[in-house]
């Protein structure tokens, strides 16, 4: 059964888990610090060279990965439930391919960091809008039509990626490449993607009983005194932003917000009250650690963090849901 | 002098789906302790009815009032003290306990911010013990059989512990013995609680023995209500389904066996 209080005792070892990632982050590196030297770096200016590294290389680096790890984990939790549909991630509605359609547009003309944010976020939010009002076309909203509507809408702005790489001249391939596979080297200021991904808790967190009933089905969660149409409404805004602000940031980092949720769902049950902040949490430690492996272990050559996201969440998973069929038995 | 609202009313409704008609201007009250059956053959309409009933799709003109009031007015949280719904299908997306699936039951009665209690999981083992599931707390849904599902699904309802139950064929997928056990606990919970009872059945003995008052659903819009054992005859039934009863008694009680 489930308690507030073994909730709360996970939550506290997945918090210590998250500190413990961030700081491995920041000691790893070209140049190796100390615990005690990034706690000085930390509260104290100063420090001298591995102080700045810490303060204005790892830190904002390291943070910015939780939050998008974080973001994705919660999103892909949220969509897991409206679509009912364990394969669901926040890649699966299109709104990474209209990100990524507007990212490497921006690639192509040529524009700054803070253009390609801009073109992938304004990306994002136009085949979010699309998806929803295809999908709500005729007022009835299944989850197969949304669903389809999203798969399809994904694989039209596959198709434009696909053709952009394509007549892409040759030295921005490497850049567009990297966008698409997740890429944190690109990120600066980490504030707004933490704030974001804290709003979207808050505003999961009040809900999270009746995304229980969500789960168990629309008809029974409305006679179970669910307003339905409207938590559906919600949870899609907030997945798909979190979505949004995720790839905007760090490009389409792919199995953190497919695998996360399940990884804590076969550890912890299917409580979304602890899943959803337990996902958030697990999904930034897994981003931190995975990013922290990508810029370290071919240094001074950097490995795009999807893959180590990939390569670490695989054998994890697998093991889980090995293990949870045998205890089933 | 103030009259009390019947726990369900039912007037002038008119339900119509895929252009098919289920019923036109249906009159029908259903006080507390009163047990209805809905039957019909496949495809009548009689869970599009039901589902009507439960204020999960709008009907073409008429009113539901559940103790005076519309869906509307009371809100998705009022509803959900007052009516429990059985679906005749599901599907569990997702793995669960049998224990945490019938605490969802309990959803409506707790605040925002709660958790289940030991209150909350007293009721839900009561609830378990009822439907014949007690040893089944920590066992996963997706492993259940069909009929340890369905009764599960009871047993979620008798959590939620509404006053109005509305029961899509209750008693699919369950053995004889588990198929009286749960038609006698409905009957208990009307008799010693209170509760309406409307239920979809395809068994009209069982409907006969176990029911105050019938509908009769044809299919082309019209329909037949009353009290049960006048409407129940070989005579009707065999209209209704189309191919011919022959009533049998036992001991006071009427089988109709198919010729």
């Amino acid at each position: 059964m489930p308690t507030r209080r073994r909730a709360l005792l996970i939550l506290a070892t997945l918090i210590g888990l998250a500190l413990l990632s961030v700081v491995l982050a920041l000691m790893v590196g070209s140049i190796a610090v100390s615990a005690t030297e990034v706690f000085s770096s930390l509260f104290n200016e100063g420090g001298g060279v591995a102080g700045d590294v810490v303060r204005k290389l790892r830190l904002p680096r390291a943070l910015a990965g939780f939050a998008c790890g974080g973001l994705l984990a919660l999103a892909g939790a949220l969509l897991q439930i409206l679509l009912r549909n364990p394969l669901a991630d926040p890649y699966v509605l299109g709104i990474s391919g209209g990100a990524g359609v507007g990212a490497m547009l921006a690639i192509l003309f040529g524009l700054s960091v803070a253009g390609v944010n801009g073109f992938a976020f304004l990306g994002a939010l136009g085949t979010m809008l699309l998806v929803f009002g295809l999908a709500h076309g005729d007022g009835s909203w299944t989850q197969t039509r949304l669903l389809l509507t999203g798969v399809i809408v994904a694989a039209g702005c596959g198709a434009v990626v696909a053709l952009m790489l394509s007549i892409a001249p040759e030295h921005k391939l490497r850049g567009m490449l990297f966008w698409l596979m997740g890429d944190l080297s690109q990120t600066s200021d980490p504030r707004l993607a933490l704030g974001i991904l804290a709003l979207a808790l808050l505003v999961s967190l009040p809900f999270a009983r009746e995304l229980n009933l969500l789960a168990r089905g629309a008809d029974t969660a409305q006679t179970l005194g669910v307003a339905v149409s409207r938590l559906r409404r919600g949870v899609y805004i907030v997945a798909s932003l979190a979505t949004a602000a995720a790839v905007t940031h760090a490009g389409s980092i792919g199995f953190i917000g497919l695998i996360v949720p399940h990884l804590v769902r076969l550890a912890t049950g299917n409580d979304q009250r602890l899943l959803l902040p337990a996902s958030v949490l697990a999904g930034g430690s897994l981003l931190v650690i995975a990013d922290t492996l990508a810029r370290t272990i071919v240094a001074p050559q950097q490995l795009p963090v999807g893959v180590l996201t990939a390569l670490i969440g695989v054998p994890v998973f697998l093991y889980l849901l090995t293990r949870d069929t045998r205890a089933r038995r | 002098m103030t009259t009390i609202a019947p726990l369900l009313e039912i007037c002038k409704l008119t339900v119509s789906i895929g252009g098919h008609s289920v019923c036109r201007d249906l009159d029908l009250t259903l006080q507390a302790g009163e047990r209805l059956a809905i039957l019909g053959r496949n495809g009548a309409g009689k869970s599009t009815l039901l589902s009507v009933l439960a204020g999960l799709r709008n009907a073409q003109s008429g009113e539901v009032l559940l103790d005076g009031s519309s869906y509307a007015a009371l809100g998705p949280h009022q509803s959900a003290l007052v009516r429990g719904w059985l679906p005749q299908a599901r599907g569990d997306a997702f793995a669960s306990t049998v224990l945490e699936t019938a605490l969802v039951g309990r959803h409506p009665h707790l605040a925002r911010w709660d958790w289940e209690s030991a209150a909350d999981a007293k009721i839900v083992r009561q609830a378990l013990a009822a439907v014949d599931l007690a040893e089944f707390e920590q066992r996963d849904v997706q492993t259940l059989s069909g009929g340890e599902r369905q009764r599960l699904a009871i047993a979620t309802l008798l959590t939620q512990a509404p006053r109005l139950f509305l029961l899509d064929e209750p008693i699919a997928h369950l053995d004889l013995k588990h198929q009286i056990a749960m038609l006698e606990l409905f009957a208990g919970a009307a008799r010693d609680c209170g509760a309406g009872v409307a239920m979809v059945l395809h068994e009209p003995a069982l409907a006969w023995r176990f029911c105050d008052r019938a509908l009769l659903i044809h299919g082309d819009g019209t329909t037949e209500s009353g009290p049960a054992k006048e409407i129940l005859t070989a005579e009707r039934l065999s209209a209704l389904y189309q191919y011919p009863l022959q009533a049998v008694e036992c001991d006071g009680r009427i089988s109709f066996i198919p010729l």
